[in-house]
């Protein structure tokens, strides 16, 4: 049989095998791979050193599940950690069920690097509301509204962050970690409304069509898949915040070498196709 | 026959694999840790077959998120939007006098909420028409002027903010073009034609940038899940 017809009629089963290699090796044997800084990551992080350390709150929504908890996990993390460091107070929401118990995986991670972070005096968890669009609308409002309460039951005005803390105005950012639309309903109530900033961090899946709203000014950045996250940890670690393990930055070797293969594939899947439509066609003409 | 063989070749080398690096690494001794990791394998063993593992670990995977979503929701929607203040905090309670207000406030829209389960009776399903009336009435009334604010009048904005640039002259000019494209009252034919190709070629680049990305989506949970598998699980890495 022809190399090429071969090729065409291989067991995909070897294309799993070689993406799993691709991805595998790296990790046992790192590259370490130069990685660039993009400007939308630049951005966000440039916008959370911009809040006065243990001035107004950056807003965290946690608005995604443990299917993309992969790409949006790390973002989340290195987050928290660039805001503990430098004593920046955060808020952490969810509009999705499953989005509280990501931020509180999340918190549960990070807190023992930072003994001596409180919930209610450097960070409050506000668990989730049901209601997507009436939650973010009434933010704007007053967060009481909304949440009366904390995810664990007491009172936010019992608590010390909250003391100047009631809408829109006393936030200083907000940053939406999002695996679905979510972020478009940020721009559409908080922003367009209320002209609140906002940064997102989204799977890659979502990030294409995100980039005409970081076209016009509506994301102040954006932080895009697991390459975003690892930008990110980057910027943490080269202002010296950090020393833990980076997660998105580990994993880029393993990203460069499977797109690699994948772009290899595509090549060889294109040569395969037309010299074997070739083939056939002096085949045919040979008769 | 040949797939048996080949099965078992491939079993023996990962089994080979996986004892290799339980000597080598540093096993979790979590036992929820190897629960997730048993279930990771069970899903990815999809890859060659469709086999009980996989179909247990699907199912298990989709019970217990319907699962936990029906419980958050239940917890943060319904315990503490109606019945704590109907029965625990007393919201319409203030100095032992009782307020209308407040307790309508909680009632009105508890009763109408529960018109969404006259849909499993059949001579009052028509009542469902309340609540969803009130939601699209209400959602609607919020998002439209919003939702022009915000893609629309900003897109035009800034999409016509002509600034002596090459990305802005391309910019432009795609957006030109692909509008074209769907203008469907003419035919697609001369100077409208050429034009309705370039707009083509325009939205062929979004979906290729748009494919690009999901493949790196794809293979980042494919990374996240051997980051568990070889960290977490094993210990094999650093």
């Amino acid at each position: 049989m022809n190399f090429w017809k071969k090729v065409m009629k291989l067991n995909r089963r070897w294309i799993f095998l070689l993406i799993a290699l691709a991805v595998f090796i790296p990790f046992l044997k790192p590259l370490r791979l130069p990685l660039s800084i993009t400007k939308p990551a630049k951005d966000v992080f440039d916008a959370v050193e911009s809040i006065p350390p243990e001035g107004p709150p950056l807003l965290i929504a946690t608005d995604y599940a443990p299917s993309t908890a992969p790409e949006l996990d790390p973002m989340l993390y290195a987050l928290l950690r660039h805001c503990f460091v430098t004593k920046r107070r955060v808020m952490l929401l969810a509009l999705y069920p499953q989005g509280a118990g990501m931020a509180q995986a999340g918190l549960d991670f990070i807190l023992p690097e930072f003994p001596d972070v409180k919930s209610g005096e450097d960070y409050v968890f506000l668990g989730y509301q049901p209601g997507v669009q009436a939650v973010v609308m009434s933010l704007g409002e007053d967060v009481r509204l909304a949440f009366p309460t904390d995810a664990y039951g007491v009172s936010l005005d019992s608590l010390p962050m909250m003391e100047h803390v009631r809408n829109y105005d006393d936030i200083a950012l907000v940053v939406d970690l999002a695996g679905s639309s979510i972020p478009i309903t940020w721009v559409i109530y908080a922003v367009a409304r209320y002209g609140q900033r906002l940064g997102v961090g989204v799977t890659a899946v979502s990030a294409a069509q995100y980039y005409p709203y970081l076209n016009s000014g509506q994301f102040i950045g954006m932080l895009g898949g697991l390459k975003g996250a690892a930008e990110y940890e980057i910027l943490i670690q080269q202002k010296g915040y950090t020393e833990a393990r980076q997660i998105a930055t580990i994993g880029m070797d393993s990203q460069s070498i499977a797109h690699l293969v994948i772009l290899a594939l595509i090549i060889i899947g294109n040569i395969a196709f037309f010299a074997s439509k070739s083939h056939k066609k002096k085949g045919t003409s040979s008769k | 026959m040949k797939e048996r063989k080949g099965l078992i070749i491939g079993s023996v080398i990962l089994i080979i694999i996986f004892i290799g690096m339980l000597i080598k690494g540093e096993p979790s001794k979590n036992i929820m840790v190897w629960i997730a990791a048993i279930l990771t394998l069970s899903i990815y063993s999809f890859l060659y077959r469709d086999n009980i593992f996989y179909k247990f670990a699907e199912h298990l995977f989709v019970g217990v998120s319907v699962g936990y979503s029906v419980s958050v929701v239940y917890q943060n929607a319904f315990i503490r939007r109606v019945f704590d203040p109907l029965f625990i905090t007393r919201t319409y309670i203030v100095e032992g006098q009782f307020h209308i207000l407040p307790f309508l406030a909680v009632v009105i829209p508890t009763l109408i909420g529960l018109l969404m389960v006259s849909v499993f009776t059949k001579r009052q399903a028509w009542l469902i028409r309340i609540p969803i009336a009130f939601v699209v009435g209400s959602y609607a009334g919020m998002s439209i002027s919003p939702s022009f604010q915000a893609n629309i009048f900003e897109q035009t904005r800034s999409t016509l903010h002509i600034a002596l640039s090459i990305s802005s002259f391309i910019m432009i000019f795609g957006v030109i073009t692909t509008l074209v494209y769907f203008f469907f009252s003419k035919e697609h034919k001369g100077f409208l034609g050429r034009t309705a190709n370039v707009g083509i070629w325009f939205i062929m680049i979004a979906f290729g940038a748009s494919f690009g990305y999901t493949v790196m989506a794809r293979i980042s949970l494919l990374i996240g899940r051997m980051n568990f598998l070889l960290y977490d699980w094993l210990g094999v890495i650093k």
